[in-house]
């Protein structure tokens, strides 16, 4: 299958600064590819740099580091104003539908705002239309177009964030655990309008997300990180049925089944605790809980390299 | 009755505010015997945190228990004074809270703080006290504890923290550890060591856990027995191992399609239509039947519970009828 890739990430490197000279690498030397079309799930447990990437993807924080190519085009070191054109195409939808909507803007107000900023439609009138449009593409009503964030429920808040993050008609959106703040009930609700959505809009997704059994359903693609580090990438079935990184292995089974009679005498329990990402083991950032760390993971780096149709780092497979 | 750590009965609490009364629990019963470890599964507002919270008695001003009984091994606990419920608290009964950060003191240390509630409660010397602490943070799994014992709680990952709200909890070893969402904000892996640490000191200590999630995973990994609620009510009850084969109430089996359709990638997925009712705006009648796709004319009385099978009970007048598959 020939797959065209929309977004390529080369060496990435993220650091955020801390009192003195001291600084946390939350992302460090991550190279991937994002194809067209697709779903690429990003998990991994908090402080693993997941959202940090997703974030630098599409300029949001400044990487120390590295290059990012948009359809081709070098988009890393253009200024704000060059920008302008890439930066439409790449939207966000956030985990906190509470927090990422202005409490004293109507819903017509916040979905507009993307549509005034590019002065997209030529009136007033016609922006309002296409908010209503894009309303009910999102499963609200016209009726909703003056009300305030906090007359909505949870759920229909993810829905407006989504109909802004599509009101541009981008190619790229990155959804950060988009429906982490949700009730399950609901939670499905969203995530399958964002796959019509998708469909719809021929739309690619990042996908964020620390919860593994919503990412196997929405991915095609899973990326695996630990404390800044890709471990694993390639075909979620792949990486679900058989994991080869050590790290992917400990967090798979850790997924509580919602069947009692799946349960296990025992469970592989990741040993240790995260080491800390200001001072990050050196060699594989994974040694100091890894079970078959030998000295060779204690001193070098592991490459990402290829192993049964996935790519892993890990020295295992040197 | 030995062997029935803790029985509430017929138990109500409700808040009173200037737009109503608000009924957060609304007659619920639940038992939960000796060294067994039981569920509260519902949504966000059903009811399940203040069900707990009204067992502590720890509600807060305008919420008060209106009604029923709430016996901790026989001791009616909504007869004590607040002095001797307080005593009761952390020497009997205890609980975790979600968030383990916001429930520690963030200016002492952490393990002056597990000593605190040992030496409230025993009549014994620091020094013996602090032994106590750190062969309780042995006991749940927390690596070098005299290095742990001084430190602050920002110092320490969520992981730890949560274990030092344990060890906090579980000093005096109360016959009942209450936890409510105690892995919700950890990591998966971190999820994975706490559930099997309560499982272990469930059978260590002689302790019963009444376990509070939304997640279904949770719940089917270590409960015996598992309560749903839905706005503020019971709607099922049963074994672990019936409830997740054969769900009978219209929501039970609404969340566990949820779940499981989750597993199937070229699926739409199975959703539950609307969303969790306003407590203040509740239809008559059954209070799930607005977003129930077997409602029929029965829904609009009030359900009661229904036994369909021993020990499985169901709040929905449809369960009666309906056989297995």
């Amino acid at each position: 299958m020939d797959k065209k890739i929309l977004l390529d990430v080369q060496n990435l490197k993220v650091e955020y600064a801390l009192k003195g000279k001291k600084k946390v690498s939350a992302v460090s030397d991550v190279s991937l590819n994002v194809y067209e079309n697709e779903i690429l799930a990003l998990v991994g447990e908090s402080g693993c740099g997941k959202s940090t990437l997703g974030k630098a993807m599409i300029r949001l924080v400044p990487p120390v580091s590295g290059q990012l190519y948009f359809k081709g085009v070098r988009i890393d070191d253009l200024d704000t104003k060059a920008f302008m054109p890439y930066r439409r195409q790449m939207q966000m939808i956030f985990q906190d539908p509470y927090a990422c909507l202005d409490p004293r803007m109507s819903v017509r107000d916040i979905v507009a705002e993307p549509l005034d900023t590019y002065k997209i439609c030529e009136s007033k009138e016609a922006t309002t239309q296409r908010v209503t449009e894009l309303l009910e593409a999102v499963g609200l009503k016209e009726d909703h177009l003056y009300r305030y964030a906090h007359q909505f429920s949870g759920g229909q808040r993810q829905r407006v964030g989504i109909a802004r993050a599509i009101a541009l008609n981008p190619a790229f959106i990155v959804c950060d655990e988009p429906v982490s703040a949700l009730d399950v009930s609901v939670q499905n609700q969203i995530l399958n309008l964002m796959k019509e959505i998708k469909e719809q809009y021929g739309l690619t997704y990042l996908f964020i997300s620390h919860d593994l059994s919503v990412v196997r359903f929405i991915a095609d693609r899973v990326c695996v990180m630990f404390l800044g580090k890709l471990c694993e990438i390639g075909d979620t079935e792949l990486i679900y049925n058989d994991p080869q990184h050590p790290y992917t292995k400990f967090l798979l089974d850790a997924i509580p089944k919602a069947d009692p009679t799946q349960r296990r005498a025992s469970r592989l329990l990741l040993p240790g605790e995260l080491p800390s990402p200001v001072d990050p083991p050196a060699g594989c950032r994974f040694h100091t809980r890894c079970p078959y760390a030998t000295a060779e993971c204690k001193n070098t780096e592991p490459k990402m390299k290829q192993v049964k149709g996935r790519m892993v780092a890990c020295h295992m497979f040197d | 009755m030995k062997n029935t750590t803790l029985l509430v009965e017929h138990l109500s609490a409700s808040f009173f505010t200037g737009r109503g009364e608000i009924k957060a629990v609304n007659d619920v019963s639940i038992t939960v015997p000796r060294r067994s470890i039981i569920g509260i599964v519902g949504e966000s507002g059903c009811g399940k945190s203040m069900t707990a919270r009204s067992i502590m008695r720890l509600l807060k001003y305008p919420g008060k228990i209106v009604g029923g009984s709430i016996r901790l091994m026989g001791k009616e606990l909504t007869a004590l004074t607040d002095a001797e419920m307080a005593n009761v608290r952390g020497e009997e009964i205890s609980m975790i809270f979600q968030e383990p950060m916001t429930s520690l003191n963030p200016v002492m240390k952490v393990g002056k703080q597990v000593q605190e509630a040992i030496l409230l409660h025993r009549k014994i010397t620091k020094k013996e006290a602090k032994e106590e602490v750190l062969r309780m943070f042995r006991e749940v799994g927390i690596s070098e504890p005299e290095k742990r014992y001084n430190c602050y709680p920002h110092e320490l990952s969520g992981g730890l923290r949560q274990r030092i709200m344990i060890a906090m909890a579980m000093i005096c070893r109360p016959k009942l550890l209450i936890a409510d969402e105690p892995t919700t904000a950890l990591d998966v892996t971190v999820e994975a060591q706490i559930l099997e640490l309560m499982k272990g000191l469930r059978d260590t200590v002689d302790t019963s856990i009444v376990l509070i999630s939304h997640n279904l995973g949770v719940i089917a990994e270590v409960c015996d027995y598992v309560y749903v609620m839905y706005a503020g009510q019971i709607v099922e009850q049963a074994d672990t191992f019936t409830l997740f084969e054969d769900p009978r109430h219209p929501y039970t089996k609404g969340l566990m399609a949820s779940v499981k359709s989750l597993e199937d990638k070229n699926t739409v997925l199975e959703t539950i239509h609307g969303t969790v009712p306003n407590l203040l705006e509740l239809p008559e009648g059954c209070a799930f039947s607005p977003r129930c796709g077997e409602v029929c004319e029965n829904c609009r009385q009030a359900q009661s519970l229904i036994e369909v099978a021993p020990n499985h009970l169901v709040r929905c007048y449809a369960s009666k009828e309906v056989q297995h598959g």
